[in-house]
């Protein structure tokens, strides 16, 4: 999905040279159906993670730290039944990880973390260029 | 211009098979190489209807029919065109595809796919040929609605010849071939996602033109990229104007002519031992329509980094890709050549095209001499390449397999127009010559088409000579038999201790298998009969297959070592 009906934004992280990531960007535009392809670094995104964590009903009540934790972090509770809860927390990838660190002695059922999303600082002419484009 | 009757439109709505068939005819694909199956039979029938106006070629392999598509491209600029069904069909074509993408070659392949609700199931001869083909094509797509079928083949032909061109794979399955629906047939010019030709900056016209005009010692190397764009004309003047020497890779020879007083021969791994020492001399190299391919530079930390470089390129991606330029012209060299014109100054090089001649003698000493005017005895394949361009004065198609015949046949053969080379270069598919020089010879039917094949080569597409037998095409076949996979042979003898690991073939008599198809055939293994043997086989108005029996154990040179500098060129 984008801003933009029937465009869709893909965003892939590489840990490469900016020469490297120069050749993917063409390499990319190159497929037919690529409208266009940036690069950007860290500092020039706003980017998050999403991650999920699975946890024991039990271990919220009887271990009565894990709510401090959960409150710590800012991360909030999605679900609550008898058996499980679970956890999401949005943020960047060491605090997620901190999370799952802070998690892990009450016994994590299930983990799971997204890739990552972003969306650039400065503005990103994608309808300017769409019009380019249509021209 | 197709000699073919023109079509009506449909009255009402006609099945997918019959739309696949119509737009075909209508983007002027007359003549198309494939082969049927279960998945594709609806095609077929209408093939069998629509005969008047198109020619379907019943190739003996898939991989012949993408080969076939492949040398009627080369030859004729248009696009080839190929049809194969689902499951092994398909996967047979994806050689050739993978083939004509590293060489750039526009082709249309079209396979039957099982019908979509049994997608994904496992079904009789199913297999995801888009996600095979998807990183050997330019375009794939998959259709499942009959609707979809003159709109996606318009965008197919017009990907495939656009830009820098390329093959594409249409999957349709059964279910959409046998549905109805209205047709109307739209030719595709525009994709909102997708700018084949990048746009040309003046700005670096004119730095590219001040950098010529300036420079002392500059030099050409072009490729395939003045062939595709048909610029051979405006390459032509570009060369005579600025006076600059000019060397070719493999795909690009043929743009124009061999005896050209500022051709100074192939660059490359075979090529020339001028072009390869002063690409580390000259100040300024002017790549056109190359892409510095391993087997062109060698090491790229050693190759011309004295030199500033130009290059005149189409392909955004192939832009400091393996070399880092000083100017980038982008855009079709057919514009940008002759939008450079009015900046370049009139010149010559005399002293600087004397250092090529020099090195030119030398290697005629060391290297060309022995190999076309050899005064041993034993056949070299240098001298049946002569004794070939005696006699077609370089007017024939010379389609190459893959291995020192093919490198002996690219540098000596000479060439009086363009498109004339047709060989295997960026994949090197041994198998290719074959059913290539079958699809050349349609493709440009007026031309002697000879193709020179190894024995090794020939065996890999040998069952092709069932389709030259039944189209009767005049393909006039080459074998360089040297009882040996004789490149490979080559490289064992120089850098693994003459350890001849599987490269000696005990080889089936030749013309036995060609009487077997009813081909005219002749072997000859001494240098008296072999003049003569080419002589009547270039007079011949039908397919026939000439074997020469060669040295077992002569070797291509000179030679750059896989990985080695420009520099470290080698004459023996
Ligand atoms: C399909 C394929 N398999 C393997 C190779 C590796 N290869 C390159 S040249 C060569 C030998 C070719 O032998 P032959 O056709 O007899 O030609 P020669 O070199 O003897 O002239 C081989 C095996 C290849 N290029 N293509
Ligand atoms: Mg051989």
């Amino acid at each position: 999905m984008s801003e933009i009906e029937d465009i869709f934004r893909f965003v892939i992280v590489a840990k490469l040279t900016e020469e490297q990531v120069i050749k993917i960007v063409k390499q990319i535009e190159k497929q037919i159906e690529v409208i266009k392809a940036f690069y950007h670094t860290d500092e020039e995104t706003i980017f998050q993670e999403s991650a999920l964590y699975k946890v024991k009903s039990n271990s919220l009540f009887e271990q009565r730290q894990i709510q401090n934790v959960i409150k710590k972090s800012h991360a909030n509770i999605v679900t609550v039944n008898p058996e499980f809860f679970v956890i999401e927390k949005t943020g960047f990838r060491k605090e997620t990880e901190q999370l799952y660190n802070d998690l892990a002695p009450y016994g994590l059922l299930q983990f799971v973390r997204s890739g990552r999303i972003s969306v650039t600082k400065s503005p990103m002419q994608i309808t300017h260029i769409l019009k380019e484009f249509s021209k | 211009m197709s000699t073919k009757p023109t079509l009506s439109n449909p009255k009402g709505s006609i099945t997918g098979a019959e739309a696949i068939v119509r737009s075909l005819a209508s983007e002027g694909a007359d003549l198309i190489y494939g082969y049927p199956g279960g998945a594709i039979m609806p095609v077929y029938d209408e093939l069998y209807k629509f005969q008047d106006h198109i020619n379907h070629i019943l190739v003996r392999h898939e991989q012949g029919a993408a080969h076939a598509a492949q040398g009627f491209a080369r030859v004729s600029g248009k696009v080839g065109v190929c049809v194969a069904t689902s499951g092994p069909g398909a996967t047979n074509l994806v050689t050739g595809i993978a083939d004509a993408m590293i060489d750039s070659t526009p082709l249309v392949c079209i396979t039957g796919q099982v019908p979509s609700h049994l997608l994904g199931s496992d079904a009789f001869q199913e297999t995801d040929i888009i996600g095979i083909s998807t990183p050997v094509t330019k375009w794939s797509y998959q259709i499942t609605r009959v609707e979809e079928i003159p709109v996606i083949i318009a965008k197919a032909f017009y990907i495939a010849r656009s830009g820098r061109p390329g093959p594409v794979l249409i999957d349709i399955t059964k279910d959409a071939q046998f549905a109805s629906a209205d047709f109307s047939y739209q030719p595709c010019t525009r994709i909102r996602s997708y700018k084949p030709v990048p746009p040309t900056a003046e700005t670096d016209l004119v730095q590219a033109a001040e950098l010529i005009n300036q420079a002392k010692n500059p030099m050409i190397v072009w490729g395939q990229g003045v062939i595709l764009g048909e610029a051979e004309e405006e390459f032509r003047a570009f060369v005579e104007k600025s006076g600059v020497p000019a060397a070719w890779t493999i795909l690009g020879v043929s743009a124009i002519e061999t005896a050209h007083p500022l051709n100074v021969g192939m660059v490359g791994m075979h090529g020339n031992y001028g072009p390869n020492l002063l690409t580390n001399e000259c100040d300024v190299l002017i790549a056109i329509g190359m892409r510095f391919d391993d087997r062109v530079t060698g090491d790229l930390s050693t190759y011309a980094k004295q030199a500033k470089i130009i290059h005149f390129e189409i392909d955004p991606a192939e832009v400091n890709k393996n070399v880092e330029v000083d100017v980038a012209v982008m855009g079709d060299v057919k514009h940008t050549l002759a939008a450079i014109m009015p900046h370049i100054e009139t010149k010559t090089y005399p002293e600087w095209l004397g250092q090529f001649k020099e090195l030119d003698a030398i290697e005629f000493d060391k290297v060309i001499d022995a190999e076309i005017n050899p005064t041993k005895s034993g056949l070299t394949m240098g001298e049946v390449i002569k004794t070939i361009n005696a006699n077609s004065k370089g007017d024939a198609v010379i389609v190459t397999d893959v291995g020192q015949h093919q490198m002996i046949a690219c540098r000596y053969a000479e060439f009086a127009q363009s498109k004339s080379n047709i060989t295997s270069g960026g994949l090197g598919t041994m198998g290719f010559a074959l059913p290539a020089a079958l699809g050349a010879k349609m493709g440009a039917p007026e031309r002697e088409v000879v193709a020179v094949i190894g024995d090794g080569g020939f065996q890999m597409n040998i069952q092709e000579l069932g389709t030259i037998f039944q189209t009767q095409a005049a393909v006039k076949i080459v074998i360089l038999n040297n009882d040996f996979l004789g490149m490979v042979r080559q490289w064992q003898q120089l850098f693994f201790d003459k350890r001849y690991a599987s490269t000696e073939m005990v080889n089936p008599d030749f013309i036995r298998i060609a009487e077997g198809y009813f081909i005219d055939a002749k072997r000859v293994t001494e240098r008296e009969e072999m003049t003569a043997a080419v002589a009547e086989m270039m007079k011949s108005d039908k397919p026939y297959l000439l074997e020469v029996c060669v040295e077992k154990e002569n070797n291509v040179f000179p030679m750059i070592p896989s990985g080695a500098s420009v520099s470290d060129i080698r004459l023996e």
